[in-house]
């Protein structure tokens, strides 16, 4: 039973890594790029040590790879997110099907000001401080 | 924190007690320090609040993982089927975390889940622009996002 389950993790992980690899060669922009090689490798990293911690079943082999499953769950999306915002501002084209872009209209790429679009609703609220006059 | 540390340090005490060095005693031993600390928590002031996280953690953790699994699924899918179903697009989400800490765990944890991957905060830091692959259904999406966002700040306030 348990050598089932191992196995099944190795396979399902070996293929999310391989899925990954396929779509870093298939999709077609840097941004879509990046979902599936870091999430889809991830996934598949976290599943292969889920298989080795079960299968050594030592307390030193089960410390080492929860805490690569924690470092791998820390620093993926800091890394997804660097490179996929890099490559945003360093003008890569994006795919023709993209639907929309809430972000261009909001980047001033001179002062690289990155405003919210809530600034009008914002700047017509205005609360009373002590401040005032009377 | 104080809470987490005591919880740790009981389950220690029951590991050396009982003299069994495994990983799974210590975990037995943080589940009996973890039911000590419920019951001391109405006259420990330092205590407030810690037995109540633990559950919410665990079902946060739960639910990360189903999310996981079910956008990962969904990615490959695409991949893997020749013609594209995807719709992808940069949207902006409001934020309703406030300090630089909570803005970093919503982003991370949104760049974990495939098909979201957060680009960039606007410089007042009210907005997150998040780029999406499936964009079919943009509000049932936002909903889901600002679900997740909720779950992570009940859990770190």
């Amino acid at each position: 039973m348990i050598d089932f389950i191992k196995g099944a993790l190795l396979i399902t992980g070996a293929l999310f890594m391989l899925l990954a690899a396929v779509g870093l060669l298939r999709l077609p922009d840097l941004l879509t790029r990046m979902h599936a090689t870091t999430k889809a490798a991830a996934l598949g990293v976290i599943l292969i040590m889920l298989a080795s911690a079960m299968h050594f079943a030592e307390v030193g082999v089960v410390a080492r790879s929860f805490a690569i499953i924690v470092f791998i769950l820390m620093t993926a999306p800091v890394a997804a997110h660097v490179i996929g915002r890099a490559g945003y501002f360093v003008g890569s084209r994006l795919w023709s099907g993209t639907v929309k872009d809430e972000l261009r209209p909001n980047y001033d790429p001179l002062t690289h000001e990155l405003k919210s679009g809530l600034e009008t609703q914002e700047n017509a609220k205005r609360y009373p401080r002590d401040s005032d006059p009377d | 924190m104080t809470g987490a540390i005591w919880n740790l340090l009981l389950g220690l005490a029951w590991v050396l007690l009982s003299g069994d060095f495994t990983g799974l005693n210590l975990l037995v031993g943080m589940i009996f320090g973890y039911l000590a600390l419920v019951l001391l928590e109405p006259q420990v002031d330092a205590l407030k609040g810690y037995p109540a996280r633990i559950p919410r953690f665990i079902s946060f953790v739960g639910f990360f993982i189903k999310e996981l699994v079910q956008a990962n699924l969904r990615v490959a899918f695409d991949i893997v089927t020749p013609p594209w179903h995807m719709k992808p697009g940069v949207i902006a989400l409001p934020l309703s975390a406030r300090t630089e800490m909570e803005i970093t765990m919503v982003a991370n944890l949104i760049s974990l889940t495939p098909g979201t991957l957060s680009l960039d905060v606007s410089d007042d830091r009210k907005v997150l622009y998040i780029h999406a692959m499936f964009l079919d259904n943009e509000d049932e999406l936002r909903r889901n996002l600002k679900d997740m966002e909720h779950r992570a700040l009940e859990l770190f306030r």
